[in-house]
């Protein structure tokens, strides 16, 4: 060592991530028009977890309001559509609950038109929707959002392609390695058997994992069906590393 | 174990709807004494520039440290002004742009000390998972030298996609650093197995 390498980790341990193996989609999905040019042709490099992936942003309550857990408010009026309750737990693969992390979500409207630019699906805006919305998990890794059902879309991947209803969910979990975005989808679409963004994932019973469940407990009598969905991160096992003599 | 993990799915293109944040290109504020900008564009296998992908980064402060429970060090007290973490959208052109701190060096637990980087996530339409690369500093080469990740790389020409380049400071005190993202093709950005 010089003088002025940084302090040593000594005697001390950094927690590890186990792997997501056959959870994921492969990143070249041919059926997946988009991923023909963008996916990554070289074998990817092992990278292993050291302070850089251990760590993440632990970003919470200062970039959130109660009202962005609310997707049907902040409007003039209310939003056509099925107005509904999605809440769920944010846990790690070992069971243990994700407290106090971001979650950002974004949709199409109940017409399945995203209020974008770029979307030029002839079906009509709503000036009383948006389509983003965020929340951080409580002490138990609880979220819960109001929203509207967002509606299925057509797209050019392949003749007559239509994507199924579908929210986006994007998640920080603890550090670095547990980074996740995914889309959550809703029981029994008649759309699954045909998208290939949803048959990207290898595992028939991991695609089922992206379905919420419909839950009359959650359900608000006169006012809201109730969608309960649960996101698994990545768990972590403590790992000591013994520093070695004269290094 | 993987049991039960939640898959993922690409952002799509409508990304821009939820995700960008006013302050997300500055892990320091503009005009932070001795800030850098990094810069670049992130291109297609047919060398097209992708507007509708978002870059992401995290790294250490400029003393090797992280505001972060599990740094078993300790956690580095708050620095005012300095998040760690930064987030950009491409624009039309493919472009992004982080204003930072250069992190520090890290220890590793096998004694041997990581260069400068950034860890970086980049998703968009397309991607169905994140690609995950790192960002080093070509006005480190004796770091860089010394660092395992980039010894990992045996290719020089692949080491080298991951070394952000120093430009003029254009009469200003804010070092320019260029970084392309290259999905696939010639010169593709190394990317990696977290």
């Amino acid at each position: 060592m010089t003088v002025s390498d940084p302090p040593g980790l000594s005697g001390l341990s950094l927690p590890q991530y186990a792997a997501a193996t056959g959870v994921h989609p492969p990143l070249a999905s041919p059926e997946y028009a988009s991923t023909r040019l963008r996916a990554p042709s070289q074998p990817l490099v092992a990278l292993p977890q050291r302070l850089t992936e251990i760590t993440g942003p632990l970003l919470g309550a200062e970039r959130v309001t109660a009202a962005d857990a609310d997707l049907t408010a902040g409007h003039p009026g209310e939003p056509l559509g099925e107005r509904i309750v999605l809440a769920g737990r944010v846990l790690d693969a070992d069971g243990r609950p994700v407290p106090d992390t971001l979650i950002e979500i974004w949709q199409a409207n109940a017409s399945g038109r995203y209020a974008h630019a770029v979307d030029d699906h002839p079906a009509p805006l709503d000036p009383n929707f948006t389509g983003a919305g965020r929340c951080v998990t409580d002490s138990l890794g609880r979220y819960r959002f109001v929203t509207i059902k967002p509606g299925a879309y057509p797209w050019r991947n392949h003749h007559n392609a239509w994507r199924p209803a579908h929210i986006h969910f994007s998640l920080f979990g603890r550090a670095f390695t547990q980074r996740l975005i995914t889309q959550m989808y809703f029981p029994s679409d008649p759309l699954f058997p045909f998208d290939p963004i949803f048959n990207s994932i290898p595992d028939p019973a991991a695609r089922q994992r992206l379905i919420a469940r419909f839950d009359l407990d959650l359900t608000e009598p006169d006012w809201a069906l109730g969608y309960r969905w649960d996101i698994v991160l990545r768990g972590r096992t403590a790992t000591v590393f013994e520093r070695r003599e004269g290094q | 174990m993987s049991a039960g993990i939640t898959p993922s799915q690409t952002v799509g293109p409508f990304l821009a709807i939820g995700l960008p944040w006013p302050d997300g290109p500055f892990v320091v504020p503009e005009g932070t004494p001795g800030a850098i900008v990094i810069s670049g564009r992130v291109f297609d296998g047919a060398g097209q520039p992708l507007p509708d992908a978002l870059v992401e980064t995290w790294q250490a402060d400029p003393q090797s440290r992280f505001d972060h429970p599990d740094d078993p060090r300790g956690a580095a007290p708050p620095r005012a002004g300095f998040r760690g973490f930064g987030r950009c959208a491409t624009d039309a052109a493919g472009a992004y742009r982080i204003v930072t701190l250069r992190p520090g060096r890290l220890p590793c637990e096998d004694g041997r000390v990581e260069a400068p980087h950034l860890d970086v996530s980049v998703f968009a339409r397309g991607l169905l998972d994140r690609v995950v690369t790192r960002i080093y500093f070509s006005d480190e080469s004796d770091a860089n030298a010394a660092d395992p990740v980039l010894a990992s790389i045996a290719d020089p020409a692949r080491r080298a996609t991951l070394i952000a380049a120093a430009g003029p400071s254009a009469g200003t005190d804010v070092t320019p650093f260029r970084f392309d993202i290259r999905l696939q093709g010639e010169n593709e950005t190394v990317f990696f197995d977290v």
